[in-house]
């Protein structure tokens, strides 16, 4: 596998201008210093054309680039005092997800990582990130030690999905992703999640549920991969690019639809040109966001992280047919919004867009 | 997402069935008289295989005779994605709504079963393969809701080959959590969930509210799972066990408590209400 994409090429070619001058200069002892100079500013000039506008299909592979900061890379870098803790206690240790307590900024956590290996070897183990039941038990079961010791948790995502194989069936895979959802809906201490590469589907939902969601600039969250929906839609994998489009799975839109609340930068060209200035801010993020729920009295906590999820989605309501999004508005104890909240949303307190009953869904805005 | 059940099945479809008055069993591909079918609560006369129900066929062989109030039924799909591939998700939902009559995959209310009131959710295959977006979410959270706050017990029939709703995006993936999330609160409350699973029941709903009754109970042959079996096929390569994701697969492993054919659901899910109902002197006495 190439160390970069098709779409990266033209940097490629003026990076390597650079080397040859460079090269030729000292070998000839001639002074090429200005011709340098002037394809270096070319090359940030480019730089910056080609990934402030990346599409979602040039983040999707981005977000796949196996040069990223990953679950291990972190722990070496930045989790001080890391004491791995292994195994469901009921079938088995799934190394495509990695537990254990540590030190971050100052923050003792409970670390739940997914992991997708780094060399083949270790690809194999892990599935490609794939995690099995056990590997969700496994988290669970860590984060059930984390609740008794009010240590907070921090997941780092990054997964293709779960693993779609006879023994995660036999081991019920669904039942026991749908155990973490719930269970960490309601777990009495901070969760913290972070989708650092992948985010695919349930299999990241499994670790993905907490007070705070976070997502890494090149990083995507989707209901089904974008080879899986141009599948589905095209009969054709090979229309992923467009697939990813129609998602709507980049951080910005993620952000906008009200799912996740904070996007963590990249370097420009991704978190693999320069992982240690990446791995620099997921740290200063973790630890400044640790500290934000830390002092979040836990009643609070976790009525807020109810609320949170409780008003995700977007629907037509009522005979007067208003698409309403309230994000951290009630309306549990009553089936409707009243006329007030409604008001309130048009208002702009809340995100609402209007719309007429007799316009279809989906216009254009 | 995995819609390759549904798919596995309508392909079986092969020869075409003779005249309105017959119909070919999906499962074992007998030519059966339709009317028998309808009389056995549209179960296969040779091999009991459970047919597809309607919400309103479902709701009619569960609770009471004009005891069912509909309610959250004010709700119904938006497209939030602005979705458009070949089709545009907008006119899906306009043609699903015209075909079926419903808003969208889901009908849910109040009604008796044997005189005893329940909260109950029926999801309806029929509308995009009965997978949860937006107001599937919301109308189950709703429900549930409304079950903790009355101290009623909640029954959620699910049908959905298709998991999460690809069409609303992450939007659907997070109605997992919703849901969930509701279902813990329900069960802190002492409330009691009833899943009932039917054929298929898959992906994303499967991962989320359906797998967290106290008890779950499974129509037979009912495909149950996280990822369809074409998609592990691809994966692994190798052919599947016969029985694969079936409700007696499910049983066997020990993740659903019976299996209840569906002349007696009904009788069954009162049984089971009545079994878990307090004693007004226990409650008293525990505290
Ligand atoms: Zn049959």
């Amino acid at each position: 596998m190439e160390d970069f994409l098709e779409f990266e090429q033209p940097i490629k070619d003026v990076e390597k201008k650079i080397e040859e001058l460079k090269k030729f200069s000292e070998q000839m002892d001639v002074d090429l210093s200005g011709s340098i100079e002037e394809l270096r500013k070319q090359l940030d000039l480019l730089k910056r054309e080609i990934y402030n506008k990346l599409t979602p299909w040039q983040r999707v592979q981005l977000a796949r680039n196996p040069g990223r900061p990953d679950t291990m890379d972190i722990i070496a870098t930045f989790v001080e005092k890391f004491q791995e803790l292994h195994g469901d206690r009921f079938f088995g240790d799934d190394p495509a997800i990695v537990c254990g307590t540590g030190i971050i900024g100052g923050h003792k956590v409970m670390f739940i990582g997914q992991r997708k290996g780094k060399n083949t070897k270790e690809r194999l183990r892990c599935n490609f990130g794939s995690p099995h039941p056990e590997g969700y038990r496994k988290a669970l079961r860590k984060m059930k030690l984390a609740e008794k010791f009010h240590l907070p948790v921090v997941c780092l995502i990054n997964t293709p999905g779960a693993y779609p194989g006879i023994g995660a069936e036999e081991r019920g895979q669904a039942h026991a992703i749908a155990e973490n959802i719930f269970e960490m809906s309601r777990l009495r201490t901070p969760i913290l999640c972070l989708v650092i590469g992948e985010g695919g589907s349930g299999g990241a939902l499994g670790i993905g549920v907490g007070d705070r969601l976070a997502i890494m600039e090149n990083a995507y969250f989707s209901v089904i991969s974008p080879e899986g929906c141009a599948a589905i839609l095209w009969k054709d994998s090979e229309k992923a690019n467009r697939a990813a489009e129609v998602l709507k799975l980049t951080p910005k839109d993620l952000k906008g639809l009200g799912i996740f609340d904070d996007i963590v930068p990249e370097p420009l060209g991704g978190a693999h040109t320069n992982p240690a200035a990446a791995m620099e801010t997921i740290k200063a993020y973790l630890t400044k966001t640790l500290t934000e729920l830390k002092a979040i009295p836990i009643d609070k906590l976790v009525e807020t992280r109810y609320q949170k999820y409780r008003h995700i989605g977007i629907f037509l309501e009522d005979q007067q047919a208003k698409v309403v999004m309230l994000p951290g508005k009630g309306v549990v104890e009553s089936a409707l919004p009243t006329p007030g909240e409604i008001a309130a949303a048009e208002m702009g307190e809340a995100q609402a867009v209007e719309e007429e009953e007799d316009v279809k869904p989906g216009k254009e805005d | 997402m995995a819609f390759d059940g549904l798919r596995r099945f309508i392909s079986r479809r092969k020869k075409p069935i003779p005249d309105g008055l017959w119909m070919r069993c999906e499962d074992c591909g007998a030519t059966v008289y339709k009317r028998v079918v309808e009389e056995k609560y549209r179960v296969c006369p040779e091999c009991s295989f459970h047919f597809t129900l309607t919400s309103e066929q479902r709701i009619a062989i569960l609770v009471d005779d004009e005891t069912f109030v509909a309610r959250w039924n004010n709700l119904s799909p938006s497209d939030p994605l602005q979705f458009k591939a070949e089709s545009a998700y907008a006119d899906k939902i306009r043609e699903e709504q015209a075909r079926t009559g419903l808003k969208d995959a889901v009908v849910a209310g109040t009604g008796d079963i044997y005189g005893k009131s329940v909260t109950i959710v029926v999801t309806d295959s029929r509308f995009i393969m009965g997978s949860m977006g937006s107001v599937v979410g919301e109308t189950i959270a709703r429900a549930t809701e409304y079950a903790k706050d009355h101290g009623l017990p909640l029954i959620i029939v699910s049908g959905s080959g298709g998991g999460a709703r690809m069409y609303e995006g992450a939007l659907s993936l997070m109605q997992m959590a919703k849901t969930s999330a509701a279902i813990a609160r329900l069960h802190e409350a002492g409330g009691l969930f009833i899943s009932v699973l039917t054929n298929p029941t898959m992906a994303g709903v499967m991962a989320s509210f359906a797998s967290l009754g106290d008890v779950i109970i499974a129509e037979p042959k009912a495909l149950i799972g996280f990822t369809g079996p074409r998609v592990i096929k691809q994966t692994i390569k190798q052919e599947l066990p016969d029985g694969f994701q079936r409700s007696e697969f499910l049983l066997e492993h020990g993740f659903i408590d019976q299996i209840v054919p569906r002349p007696d659901m009904k009788d069954r899910l009162a049984q089971l209400i009545e079994a878990f109902r307090p004693e007004p002197a226990a409650a008293g006495k525990l505290s």
